[in-house]
């Protein structure tokens, strides 16, 4: 059994196993009511990056130059200044487009925006928070103590921190509704699913989204689509597409507790680089652990007492220490 | 070969051409085939050379005429003169002087004479359906036409895109049956030219190809030589950095399109059609003249399924045969670190020395322990 | 009580204290390098590593190292073995020292350090993070460590009145003393849980996470006891205490055997053991690392194991390589965040760690010779007056 594996099949049954008889676990979160998200569809993307670009113009993120020949945007994973990327999946001698073996496909990475996100649950000081209306996930670099906490808790490997300032902050995609660009609460969408030519990236509530993944999903191979552009709920325009073969898999419909950003593709997902995931998200186990171990800071308290009493009973009668 | 063994002025007298002109031509024409020098003198000995001089047959089906048309009206040196020197158009349904039976008991006559030597030239579709009576030509169907004459050619060119899959008369829904020469001889190597019309620079390098050493250059599936149809537009063209750098033209006139954005969001089909126009551009007209050139989406006029069969401003499959470099594969990280030698030994050098220390002090503590004893 | 313990006299500045002073210039340059130009100028710190050996190894392992304190102060005081108290005094202050430089550690990676006030806002706080509740208990717990050793300066300057006023709350000290630790030691495990994936499933024993993380912590301060009192009675030539720590040695023991029982149980449980035959890097480390949980457990097993004080010191520093490498196995060596990230410390990373080590040793050396710390030696070894 490989490690992928393993922790695909046994993470439910293990999580079940041990709470036995603690306290009643905290069971995933739910999505927001009014969800924002997006879907990538792997197969309509053709590689282009105006969604790479769009992105850094929006948030005014500078381009990531390599060395001193590549004077364009060559960002090769999510860093501080690229809040997405795309990134291309290849097998033998990539001929087909969409093709796990001699194939290749395009997978974009950007927050997921997850419907229980690790970052907010491990985030110390509430420098990240799930919007409660839409669901996005924000970041206050007031609050930030640069700990980088989220950064281990996040699946995705999502927040990036800014190590090459010494006053650098966590930069990550925040649905362009951050403070001072909030396009999502001016009614409009994300740069990235403006951009997109294809409709590749397309916006929308997370609800529409998933009825939208599913038609799909339910889509025979070869006929042909009338794929939407922009958003989902009023798309700007459609272009008519073959059909691809689908997997039948919506990434982010449930995985550790779901996503707003969801994915779709002819490609396994772990071959485009997503990670191992149950349904249950990890945090609702560490946070089932934390708040039986410190509900209402009950047992500390009981606890505490009970040394208390022990100590004292234990120095008594000698300053320092207990018999001889 | 050096320059000066060759006589070139009987050929200066017959095309009308100076020596230096007709050299850049083959040159040229060699450079776009992928070839060097010495191939262009070789071309230019083949073309001076009468008796080299294939014979040709050259059938007209279904069609505009398109492709004859551009090669008479191509812009390159006294174009029209090469075509019709360095080969011996014996028939050919447009350009002959005569007309009639007269003509066509002509065509009999040299394909008789010229068994095996002859290169057949098709230009135009072959309508099947009802035994192929939507096109005769003195009497005889381009079905029979073409099958008499494919018989005993040495070569088959297909030229324009009529001709390589059916063009136009071939859309949905075909009430002709029209088919291109390929999938009409199936049973025979058929080098295609396809373009609406083809660029005659493809047509004449082929040929030459074939003049100068006997044989077809390579082909791919499809029958298109590599050299010509061997890219997509989209990996030559100039609009590419704008594709890469996702600035697009949305609709014609707006602020992209003013600038020279990439075309793909209009339609342009150069991501799935296989052509050399970004380097020859449109019927060597030059000067930029070509449809992605003067602001307008490729239309895909040479790509069988493209050209007449998608929406003019749908959406195109990106076709790229290897991703380029640019992509990061999907294990591709930001300042990913691995353990230098230094680095390494420092970290080990740090836990021996406190292994060391502990290592010292057991050996002392034993020494002491026993000295007590 | 002041009998029981007397300062060292003699010489602060030594050989190995100027040498070690030169290591910590070299990891305070750095340091400064850090504050200037940012971590990514010294450190090999990326996206899918944003922890090194500054959060591991100075706070994961550190502070686990530093438990020394805490796990005498259970045995003294909450199972009543009073005889093991000429040991506290040194435990606490490497405890002190130890969980200083954890809480330094802490403010050297915090990326926006200037804003560490953010962590004691009641407004600010995320009641949901295992961090937030380390770095109280962390913060509280050095402010504990000092109070409880707050005698031996008060008795350095005489301070008789203040010391008797604080003996009367003292015992509410040492209970939170033994408390905190418990929870941020077991909070340290409950992090893995949401690393999640990331974490090697030999190691992600997710609700079990905390109380191995508590239990390796504990025995590592027994472990570290042993260790310190082993290389004191060297350094300092003085009478081996092996007497008192052969005791120890017998709790390391029970507490070995209860930690293999659990983890290996769990790994059995949920299947997991034919990981560690894998044969690739995660196999290899948890053979080492159960190996080295084994040496001491199979030493001092047997009373001659346990008497030999060379044996007894051999067992403490298998032990204490046992509980680091677990933690730096679950952390950072056996952790993958995913394809195509790697992770080994730089050079100044590396120097930055060794610097506050140094550090740590020379303030530990500077107090034993100058406040009265180590027991009285009873029995002076022949040769003390000419040691170091």
């Amino acid at each position: 059994m490989n490690r992928r594996d393993f922790l695909k099949t046994s993470l439910g049954s293990a999580a079940m196993a041990a709470t036995a008889g603690v306290a009643e676990a905290r069971p995933n979160l739910e999505p927001a009511p009014q969800a924002i998200g997006m879907l990538f569809d792997s197969t309509l993307c053709v590689g282009c990056k105006a969604c790479v670009t769009a992105c850094k113009t929006v948030n005014g993120n500078k381009p990531t130059i390599v060395g001193e020949d590549l004077q364009w945007d060559s960002a090769r994973d999510l860093a501080p200044e690229t809040f997405n990327v795309i990134k291309v999946y290849t097998d033998g001698n990539q001929l087909t487009k969409d093709s796990e073996v001699d194939g290749f496909a395009f997978e974009k990475r950007s927050c997921m925006h997850c419907v229980d996100p690790g970052c907010v649950s491990v985030c110390p000081v509430t420098a990240l928070v799930k919007d409660p209306v839409t669901g996005i996930v924000t970041y206050d670099v007031d609050a930030c103590i640069g700990c980088r906490t989220c950064m281990t808790g996040c699946p995705y490997n999502v927040p990036q921190f800014d190590y090459d300032n010494p006053f650098g902050a966590l930069h990550k995609c925040e649905m362009c509704n951050q403070k001072g660009l909030e396009r999502i609460n001016n009614g409009m969408m994300t740069g990235c699913a403006e951009a997109c030519p294809t409709g590749a990236t397309l916006f929308g509530s997370r609800e529409a989204l998933l009825d939208e993944a599913k038609k799909r999903m339910a889509l025979k191979p070869g006929e042909v689509y009338n794929y939407p552009r922009g958003d989902v709920r009023d798309p700007s325009s459609y272009h008519e597409k073959a059909v691809p073969e689908y997997r039948q898999h919506i990434w982010g419909e449930k995985e550790a507790g779901g996503t707003n950003v969801m994915h779709i593709s002819s490609i396994p997902f772990d071959k485009l680089g997503m990670p191992p995931l149950g349904e249950r998200s990890f945090v609702s186990i560490s946070e089932s652990v934390q708040h039986t171990l410190y509900s209402y800071m009950a047992l500390p308290a009981v606890v505490l007492g009970g040394l208390t009493w022990l100590v004292k009973r234990n120095t008594d009668g000698d300053d320092e220490g207990g018999e001889q | 070969m050096a320059d000066t063994e060759f006589d070139f002025s009987a050929l200066e007298k017959r095309l009308n051409v100076s020596r230096r002109t007709f050299l850049k031509f083959c040159t040229g024409v060699a450079a776009s085939l992928g070839l060097g020098t010495e191939a262009a003198y070789a071309m230019a000995e083949a073309v001076a050379d009468k008796k080299k001089r294939p014979p040709v047959i050259w059938l007209h089906g279904q069609e505009c005429t398109g492709p004859t048309e551009a090669l008479l009206r191509s812009e390159q040196p006294s174009l029209e003169h090469l075509i019709l020197d360095l080969i011996s158009l014996d028939y050919h349904q447009t350009l002959d002087a005569g007309a009639g039976h007269h003509v066509e008991e002509l065509k009999r006559h040299a394909m008789q004479e010229n068994k095996g030597k002859y290169l057949l030239v098709v230009e135009g579709a072959i309508p099947l359906a009802q035994d192929g009576i939507f096109c005769k030509i003195g009497g005889q169907t381009m079905v029979d036409a073409t099958r008499e004459a494919a018989e005993n050619a040495a070569a088959i060119v297909a030229y324009g895109s009529c001709a390589s899959w059916g063009g136009v008369q071939a859309a949905s829904p075909n009430p002709t049956g029209a088919v291109g020469a390929p999938q009409f001889l199936k049973d025979k190597t058929v080098v295609t030219i396809p373009g609406c019309p083809p660029n005659p620079a493809n047509f004449i390098g082929t040929v030459l190809f074939f003049v100068t050493y006997g044989k077809l250059p390579p082909i791919d599936g499809k029958g298109r030589p590599k050299w010509a149809y061997g890219r997509l537009i989209h990996e030559n063209c100039y609009r590419r950095p704008h594709f890469d750098a996702g600035r697009f033209a949305t609709e014609f006139g707006d602020e992209g399109h003013q600038k020279g954005w990439c075309l793909y969001k209009l339609g342009c089909k150069g991501p799935e059609t296989y052509n050399n126009c970004p380097s020859l551009e449109f019927n060597n007209v030059g000067g930029g003249v070509w449809p992605i050139g003067v602001g307008h989406p490729c239309f895909g006029c040479s790509e069988e399924g493209t050209g007449f069969n998608k929406a003019l401003f749908s959406l195109s499959d990106v076709k790229t045969h290897t991703p380029p470099n640019a992509f990061p594969t999907i294990d591709s990280r930001e300042d990913a670190s691995s353990a230098t030698v230094t680095t390494a030994a420092l970290a080990g050098a740090a836990v021996g020395a406190a292994l060391g220390a502990s290592a010292v002090a057991g050996s002392k503590l034993g020494k002491k322990e026993s000295e007590q004893e | 009580m002041s009998e029981h313990y007397e300062p060292l006299q003699r010489r602060v500045v030594t050989v190995p204290f100027v040498l070690l002073g030169l290591v910590a210039l070299v990891g305070l340059y750095y340091l400064g390098v850090r504050f200037v130009n940012g971590m990514g100028a010294v450190t090999n710190l990326n996206g899918g590593f944003p922890w090194g050996i500054w959060v591991v190894y100075d706070i994961v392992v550190g502070t686990a190292l530093a438990c020394g304190g805490y796990a005498l102060a259970v045995t003294v005081y909450i199972f009543n073995k009073g005889k093991y108290h000429p040991l506290m005094r040194a435990a606490l202050l490497a405890s002190l020292l130890g969980y200083g430089l954890g809480g330094l550690g802490a403010i050297i990676d915090m990326g926006r350090w200037w804003q560490f006030y953010n962590l004691f806002l009641p407004w600010q706080m995320n009641f949901n993070s295992v961090m937030l509740e380390v770095g109280l208990c962390v913060s509280a717990y050095i402010i504990v460590l000092m109070i409880e050793f707050s005698p031996t300066v008060m008795e350095k300057f005489k301070a008789e009145a203040l010391q008797a006023r604080l003996n009367k709350v003292l015992f509410l000290v040492i209970a939170l003393g033994v408390l905190l630790p418990t929870m941020h030691q077991s909070s340290l495990g409950t992090m893995l849980i949401a690393m999640g994936w990331k974490v090697h499933p030999l190691w992600q024993t997710l609700h079990l996470q905390p109380l191995l993380a508590v239990l390796t912590a504990f025995t590592m301060g027994f472990a570290i006891v042993v260790w310190e009192a082993s290389l004191s009675s060297i350094g300092f030539r003085r009478t081996p205490e092996t007497h008192l720590l052969s005791g120890l040695g017998k709790i390391i023991v029970g507490l070995i055997s209860v930690y293999l029982l659990i983890r290996f149980g769990e790994i059995i449980y949920r299947g997991k053991l034919s990981l560690a035959f894998a044969g690739d890097l995660g196999s290899l480390m948890f053979v080492i690392e159960t190996a080295l949980f084994v040496y001491p457990l199979v030493v001092l097993l047997s009373p001659k194991g346990r008497e030999n004080g060379r044996s007894l010191l051999w067992a403490a520093v298998s032990m204490l390589l046992a509980g680091s490498l677990y933690r730096f196995n679950a952390f950072l060596i056996t952790m993958d965040p995913g394809q195509g990230y790697s992770y080994f410390p730089s050079f100044p990373e590396i120097m930055v760690t060794l610097g506050l080590v140094a550090i740590e040793i020379m303030v530990f050396l500077f107090v034993v010779k100058t406040f009265p710390v180590l027991p009285r030696d009873h029995q002076p070894a022949a040769d003390a007056k000419s040691a170091a």
